[in-house]
């Protein structure tokens, strides 16, 4: 947004070179607002007690900005990881720690997190990003270092399987692992649905040009018009902005009968209300990005029945899963566990297992090159997690690959299909 | 169906809204040459103002009785932030050299920005805006919602209101002649001083009557709401004609129902659709401002200003 703006605002400059200056200064300026300050990172929980050594998980969220609901979430259900560990004493000598940075959901503040981690000492992995577009910036710099990166909502899947994952799957970097599931998989799965189980036909798909939302959009298009749907409209939207009456008119006029949303949910909230708005009463689907409680608040009432996928089955339902809430709410934090608290958690965890195995692979320590061998202990990683069994691929995705659709009643989401997607 | 009027409606009310914050930049402007780029900021601690004395009344209370007095908190919020920061971040700079003050409102516009954001109870995430209950209105067909028949009422409202003042009252005068010469003004017994802070405090009004639209309009606000807002209005501004109300309107307008215009049209142009979705109407709504300063570089209604650089 703002290096675009630099240029309107260099432009009416029209007096003289002071002026231009000034301009360009304060264009300057409000790109840089944009992008981020550094966060001093606020380093919570871990009660230290057995002196002993202390490991750092680094968590990499947007703790600030629209999507901070998420991800404050993933950072408190890690910090519950770090605490629940601790408590049992199960690494022997070593305390853990989580220290959590801001990354505004920018790219280039994620760079700047991931080398800040690389220069600590103690951080030994690493849980987050919550954006896919992030996670491209962050990846090579932690892969370098050979510091193990383990994301709970990435769900791009070039980020492990390359580029070409759909002809040739390569895998990109060992040390990123990801407990969510990709959106090779979500994508047609909510198309399934959409087709199959709602008897829609007539989509207009709209995304929000990001990593992220783009991909998904595509997946989801694809398998639609294999399963003989319709893609009445394609539309582009700008998250900066709040306004989509025009497209919302656009599809309106489409004559569509559902629209489908790659993005996440601070502007699939509004745009679900100024379609509902334009009388279209069709429901808007989205991906996991969408599955936030701020959704309804930004749909407003008219937001009933609309659906989003989200990896895993419902935190809620699963008996594993119990534990990990009565704890969430019993250490009383403030926000909730939001969308990804679950994979967070389990994320976390996974860092604490690897890091379990190689201190008791090497007699009770931490061993010199602890980073590597940690990287490499978590392709083996397994244990059974919050949101069910928990283990990598050769890929670094998570071998979980349940899906859940997830539709608005009552100004909640209520769970209404589980399944896997099988191709 | 014909989307053209609907699109229309939907452009000019954003226009008018756009409209609305940028008198605030045209008319500090005008006075002091001072672009106030914490006044999309202002803006936003309007939303808030608001969004306060709504918690603050009663459960229940209807919309009618409601939304004078949350334009009245808006209106006393924005207007309270805007002459505090006239007066104790600008005027001790009003003769420093003119990066000073430019860079005191940036500092400004993040500061309240975070400010918001610590101290609101629960501006972390976007807090929901109540909303005028009443089905959506149809003429023809064309829709116009609820929270939109505030906009349409109180944008031209507003306007003719300013131009009320600013033609026909002693101070709208003494705020013109200042404009022209602000040493003159003074000689001939304007009090200068004053006229700055009104006009700081009628630009921060108008962008709290803006924020109750916006509101109204899109049901939520957030702390980051006034910076790209803010960032349009300027533009709007600029392109109306800097210095000029009727310009800042107009040029609302205008970039409001290009932009709108732009995403609901450029892709049915053979060969176009890659460039027509909305993430490219900012694109089409800049090439028109720079179109429009390539021919008029005083902006459309602007009158060329002394060199005073």
């Amino acid at each position: 947004m703002g290096k675009r703006l630099c240029l309107g605002k260099g432009l009416i400059v029209r007096q003289r070179s002071l002026i231009a200056v000034t301009a360009a200064l304060a264009a300057g300026a409000l790109t840089l607002t944009a992008c981020g300050s550094r966060d001093s990172g606020d380093k919570g929980s871990g009660s230290g007690t057995d002196g002993g050594e202390t490991v750092v998980i680094g968590v990499d969220v947007p703790l600030t900005g629209d999507l901070s609901a998420m991800g404050l979430g993933i950072k408190n259900s890690a910090d519950l990881a770090a605490r629940n560990a601790n408590k049992q004493n199960l690494v022997k000598g070593v305390t853990f720690k989580i220290e959590a940075l801001d990354d505004q959901a920018q790219p280039s503040a994620g760079q700047q997190n991931a080398s800040r981690f690389v220069s600590e000492k103690e951080v030994l992995g690493v849980v987050g990003p919550l954006n896919s577009s992030v996670a491209e910036s962050m990846q090579k710099v932690l892969d370098d270092a050979r510091l193990v990166q383990v994301s709970p909502a990435n769900t791009g899947p070039s980020l492990s399987q390359g580029p070409n994952w759909q002809t040739k799957k390569e895998r990109q970097y060992k040390a990123y692992f990801r407990t969510a599931t990709t959106d090779a998989i979500q994508g047609p799965f909510a198309a399934q649905y959409v087709v199959n189980t709602a008897k829609k036909k007539k989509v207009f798909v709209i995304d929000d040009k990001k990593t992220y939302g783009s991909g998904l959009a595509a997946t989801f298009t694809a398998e639609f018009k294999k399963l003989g749907g319709q893609v009445v409209g394609t539309e582009h939207i700008n998250p900066d902005t709040k306004d989509f009456s025009a497209v919302a008119t656009k599809v309106k006029n489409s004559g569509a009968e559902v629209v489908y949303y790659g993005g996440e949910y601070p502007q699939a909230g509004p745009l679900s209300k100024q379609i509902k708005a334009t009388g279209a009463k069709i429901p808007l689907v989205g991906g996991d990005g969408v599955k936030d409680d701020t959704y309804m608040k930004l749909a407003g009432a008219e937001s009933t029945g609309d659906l989003t996928t989200s990896v895993g089955a419902p935190v809620e339902d699963l008996p594993s899963a119990k534990q990990f809430v009565a704890d969430y709410k019993a250490a009383g934090y403030k926000e909730g566990y939001s969308a990804y608290g679950g994979y967070a958690y389990d994320s976390a965890w996974a860092v604490i297992e690897a890091v379990k195995k190689v201190v008791e692979a090497n007699g009770g320590k931490l061993p010199s090159d602890a980073r590597q061998k940690v990287t490499e202990a978590m392709q083996n990683v397994s244990f059974d997690g919050v949101t069910g069994k928990v283990s990598f691929d050769q890929y670094g995705d998570a071998t979980n690959k349940q899906l859940t659709v997830y539709a608005v009643k009552n100004g909640a989401w209520v769970p209404v299909k589980s399944g896997t997607y099988t191709g | 169906m014909n989307e053209l009027p609907q699109q229309l409606v939907n452009g000019l009310l954003l226009g008018a809204m756009y409209g609305l914050v940028a008198i605030g930049y045209t008319m500090v402007y005008g006075i002091v040459q001072l672009i106030n780029f914490a006044h999309g900021e202002i803006f936003m601690t309007g939303a808030f103002g608001a969004l306060t004395v709504w918690l603050w009344l009663p459960g229940g209370t209807t919309m009618w009785l409601a939304l004078p007095l949350m334009i009245i908190g808006a209106v006393i919020v924005a207007v309270a932030i805007a002459v505090g920061a006239e007066r104790f971040a600008y005027r001790p700079l009003r003769n420093a050299p003119r990066l000073a003050p430019l860079i005191t409102a940036i500092g400004l516009s993040l500061a309240l920005q975070q400010a918001v954001w610590a101290w609101y109870p629960e501006a972390k995430s976007a807090r929901t805006f109540p909303q005028i209950s009443g089905g959506p209105f149809e003429i023809g067909n064309v829709t116009i919602q609820t929270g939109d028949i505030f906009l349409v009422a109180a944008a031209p409202l507003s306007m003719a209101v300013l131009g009320y003042f600013v033609l026909k009252t002693r101070t709208g005068r003494g705020m013109q002649a200042t404009a022209q010469d602000p040493d003159t003004a003074k000689l001939m017994g304007v009090n200068t001083d004053r006229i700055i802070v009104i006009a700081f405090a009628l630009g921060a009004a108008f962008a709290a009557v803006g924020a109750v639209a916006y509101g109204l309009k899109y049901g939520e606000i957030n702390f980051r709401m006034g910076f790209i807002l803010g960032l349009k209005a300027f533009t709007a501004a600029v392109l109306g004609g800097i210095g000029n109300i009727y310009g800042a309107m107009i040029g609302g307008v205008v970039l409001g129902v290009a932009e709108t215009l732009a995403t609901a049209y450029i892709a049915d142009i053979p060969g176009m659709d890659k460039f027509g979705s909305q993430s490219w109407a900012d694109v089409w709504a800049f090439v028109l401002l720079i179109l429009v300063l390539l021919f008029r570089p005083q902006g459309l209604l602007g009158e060329r200003v002394a060199d005073r650089a």
